[in-house]
Formats: C-alpha cells, structure tokens, sequence
C-alpha cells in the first residue's frame, strides 16, 4: 500500500513497518543533495515532528514523520551517498522504515491517484 | 513572481534554456538551469561558465567641468580608495562606507577615458544611486547605464572570448577595455566574483540575447545560475555585502584592509577624508578585535549563515556567528566563513557551531579555498 503526505513524503507499508521517502516532485525542486540526516534505530517518532534532514546545496529541508511509531531501519546508504536520495527517491533512496503505533494511520492520507492531483 | 518583479534583458533567454527563475533584489533571476547546481559550479571551474549579471547596478559619474580628475577627487570623498591614481583602462575594487566606518556596498571602480563607471550590488543600487547624488551632484552628472551585464568566468573564458575578439587575450586582471563583439561595443573588464579568469561584459540591452547567443555557439560555455555564483564565490573567499560585510562591519575585521592603500592610510599623501576615517584608520593602527575567516566542517553536516559559534563543546556563550556557509561542490564538503575573536583565527582552530540544537566541530581554515585562477602578468 503506497501513500503520500502533504510534505511530498510517501509511505510503503507491509504489515505493521512502513517505508519512508520523499517524492520525486520533492527531490526534483531540493535539487542536488549533499548531506542527509537520518533517526536512530530504536528512536519513536510522533507524527508530525521532524524526523530527518535532507540537505540540498543551497539550504536544509525537515522531514516530517507522516507516523507515530518506532524506527526500525535507516537507509545507510543514503547518507554514504546523497545523491543515491535524488536519483532514485521512491525506490533505492527511501530513507528509513518505521513500526507504526497504528497500521490504520495510513487510510488518512492521500493515495497515488490523490498525490498525482496534489498541487504542487 | 511578485507582478511587479523586474526582468533583465536575458529573461526569454534562460526560459527558452528551461532556468529555475527566482526572485532577488527585485528581478526575476536564473537560480539554476536543468543541469543543476554541482554540475554548473563544476562547469565554471573547468571549462567557462556565463552568467547574467543584468541586475546589478552600472553608474557612469561624468565630471561638469570635463576634467575626469574632479570625478576622482569628488570620488574619493566617499570612498577610501585611490581613485586619482587609478589609470586609464584599469580597474579597482572598493568599499562605500558610512559614517561609523560600516560598508554600505562594495564596488567596482572602472576608468572609462572621460568618465568613471561603478558596478555595484543589485540590492544596493538604488540607495547607492541615491548616495552619490547627493553627495557628487555638484561635481558629477550621474547616469545609471541601461546596459546589460555578462560574466564569462572559468579557465575556458580567455579562449571563448577570444574567439568574437582576439585582443581579450593581451588584458591582464582589472584591465578595462571597450572592445566589439558580435557586432557591439562592449565595455570589457578581466573580473568576476568566482575566484576564476574571467570578463564582465556590459553591453547595450538589446544586444545582450545575441551576444550570449555566440558566446554559448561554443560548447564550453554553458549558462550558471546564481545558486552555483553562490557556491563559486563563497568557495573563493570573497564577501556577500548584506551577508559577510554590512554597516555593522568595518574594512578592517572584514580582512579588507587591503583595499585601503598606503596614500590614504595615516601618513599618505591623502590620509583620510571618506566617512569613518577616524575609526577605521584607528583600526588599522591597532588591529581589529574579530576577524572574518573561512571556517571547515569536521562532518558531512552544512553550517548556514545565521549559526552561532562557541569556543567549547558545551558550554559558553556564544563567540562569533557564520555570516557564509554552504556546501563547496569543489571540495565536495560543507564550506563556511564567519567572525571569530582574533585569539581564535589561527587556521587550525576548533570552534563549534549550533546546529539543530547540537554544537559541531568546525576548524578554521585559510582562503581562498580553492586557489584563485587570476591572470595577472
């Protein structure tokens, strides 16, 4: 089940552990990224509060916890390589996974047909 | 864009070449084209980057009495700088200050043969403007130039020019030139704001499409946007006015003491006579108390302008503050410049800086960063 947040971050969850990234319309505008910073494994995360930082030359940008839950996993190699974030956001540059408190959190938010027609 | 954002002369140029445009200093301007930031910066470094610098302000002083001595004596009055001495064709920078010795602006300074030209700081060009009316108008007719104004910058811009012009070759850095290209009188300098070899072109406006046109006929010169003249500059050393230099920074902890000569330092021929002299020729004299350095990160982590700095991991009060910082696309790490107490400006000093609510270890490091690329013999 993929969803999206309002932030341009998406989700892809199986059972009970999502994945989290920023949108390719979010990469495509950050432009070339240079430094990121993820959560710890082990950290709980509250909806709504800044959970990474993704970095583009020009300024810093917060990411958002679409979620309540508990980091389970982080993308290492996303921040060996900031740029592996901007050419590939939605697959090889997720950024971490996340054991939501909730599984039914996910039926707020917008799913790919509603992202696609999400101003941007 | 807000609808009252002016455009320069390159607008249906950087759309027609898909730029990211933004608005600065009241103009709608290229931050970026496809290719993206680090490729543009890198471009300009290896091979010649082109830059639309139409924003900034270009102010002819023309002296009443046709005696261009009078322009450079009225000059010099408000700048501490030797303007009399400056010969034909040649070029100085400068610094306009106010009263407590702060910066107004920083600026070019060009002899133009009959008249002197300023290339200032597009934010500042209307109170500048404004300035020098008031106090030049009895010995100076002003004009803004309605010209367009290029920057060819990189070790590749002596060749691309050269091929609409020849002679651009025989210029050494700060030589001023008219010189025709593509069919237009241009007014050449060998300068730029990217630590590179390099020419600002100012041009009428409506020759300004075709002569980036021939200028991009050559592979090797491909559009920049501000974001990389951002990155370029900062990795060169070279101040931001509004950033690393304001009114609250006088010449000398700015490190451009340099920029004062001997002539009007106390015990020159000119001594003084420009705004703040008193406080800034003590400045000399003594020394500043803080100091503008380059700054590096010991981590992968950027530190932006407005961080504090502090002398210890955890506590202090905060010692200085980051004025310049980004991500050096040439060194491939987080680059910085900010104030530190002169006890603490020795290249090698740790310091820390609060980001995200954590200190992180920086260390002071000398500039430029990347070594400058000027052709001066």
């Amino acid at each position: 089940m993929l969803r999206f947040t309002d932030e341009h971050e998406w989700l892809a969850r199986e059972g009970d552990v999502a994945t989290v990234g920023i949108t390719t319309h979010a990469a495509e505008q950050l432009g070339d990224l240079v430094f990121i910073e993820l959560p710890k494994v082990g950290a709980r995360l509250v909806k709504g509060e800044a959970a990474a930082v993704v970095e583009s030359v020009k300024a810093a940008s917060d990411v958002y916890a679409p979620v309540s839950g508990e980091v389970t996993e982080v993308n290492d190699a996303a921040v060996a390589d900031p740029s592996s974030v901007g050419s590939d956001p939605q697959g090889a540059g997720w950024l971490y996974r996340i054991r939501l408190d909730d599984p039914s959190a996910l039926d707020d938010l917008m799913d790919e047909a509603a992202y696609a027609a999400f101003p941007k | 864009m807000p609808f009252d954002t002016l455009r320069t002369p390159l607008h249906a140029l950087h759309l027609r070449h898909g730029a990211r445009m933004v608005p600065f200093a009241g103009y709608a301007m290229p931050v970026q084209y496809p290719e993206g930031l680090l490729r543009e910066h890198l471009h300009t470094r290896a091979q010649a980057g082109l830059f639309d610098v139409s924003h900034m302000g270009q102010i002819q002083l023309i002296p009443r009495t046709g005696n261009l001595v009078d322009a450079a004596r009225a000059l010099e009055t408000l700048l501490p700088i030797d303007v009399l001495g400056l010969q034909p064709g040649r070029q100085r920078y400068g610094l306009l200050l106010d009263e407590t010795g702060g910066i107004r602006d920083d600026l070019m300074v060009a002899h133009c043969g009959d008249t002197l030209v300023l290339v200032v700081n597009a934010a500042n060009k209307v109170a500048d403007e404004a300035y020098l009316r008031a106090h030049l108008t009895g010995i100076c007719e002003i004009a803004v130039l309605p010209r367009a104004l290029l920057a060819l910058q990189g070790p590749g811009a002596e060749t691309a020019l050269a091929r609409l012009a020849p002679e651009v070759a025989a210029m050494r850095f700060m030589d001023v030139r008219t010189i025709e290209l593509a069919g237009t009188s241009a007014l050449v300098t060998r300068s730029g704001y990217t630590g590179e070899d390099g020419f600002e072109i100012s041009v009428p406006e409506d020759r300004a499409e075709g002569l980036a046109e021939a200028l991009l006929a050559d592979v090797s010169v491909r559009l920049v946007g501000l974001g990389a003249r951002d990155s370029l500059r900062l990795e060169a050393g070279l101040c931001l006015h509004g950033a690393d230099i304001d009114a609250g920074t006088d010449p000398v902890e700015a490190g451009l003491g340099w920029s004062i000569p001997a002539v009007r330092r106390r015990g020159g021929a000119r001594e003084g006579g420009f705004p703040g002299a008193a406080a800034i020729l003590a400045a000399l004299a003594a020394g500043p108390t803080r100091r503008r350095v380059g700054l590096r990160t010991e981590g992968a982590a950027p530190v932006r302008a407005g961080a504090l700095l502090f002398a210890e991991e955890a506590a202090g009060d905060a010692i200085g503050r980051i004025t310049s910082g980004g991500f050096g696309p040439s060194l491939q790490a987080p680059v910085a410049m900010g104030y530190l107490p002169v006890a603490l400006t020795e290249p090698g000093t740790r310091v820390f800086a609060e980001v995200r609510g954590r200190r992180l270890p920086m260390v002071v490091n000398g500039l430029p960063f990347v070594p400058a690329g000027f052709k001066r013999a």
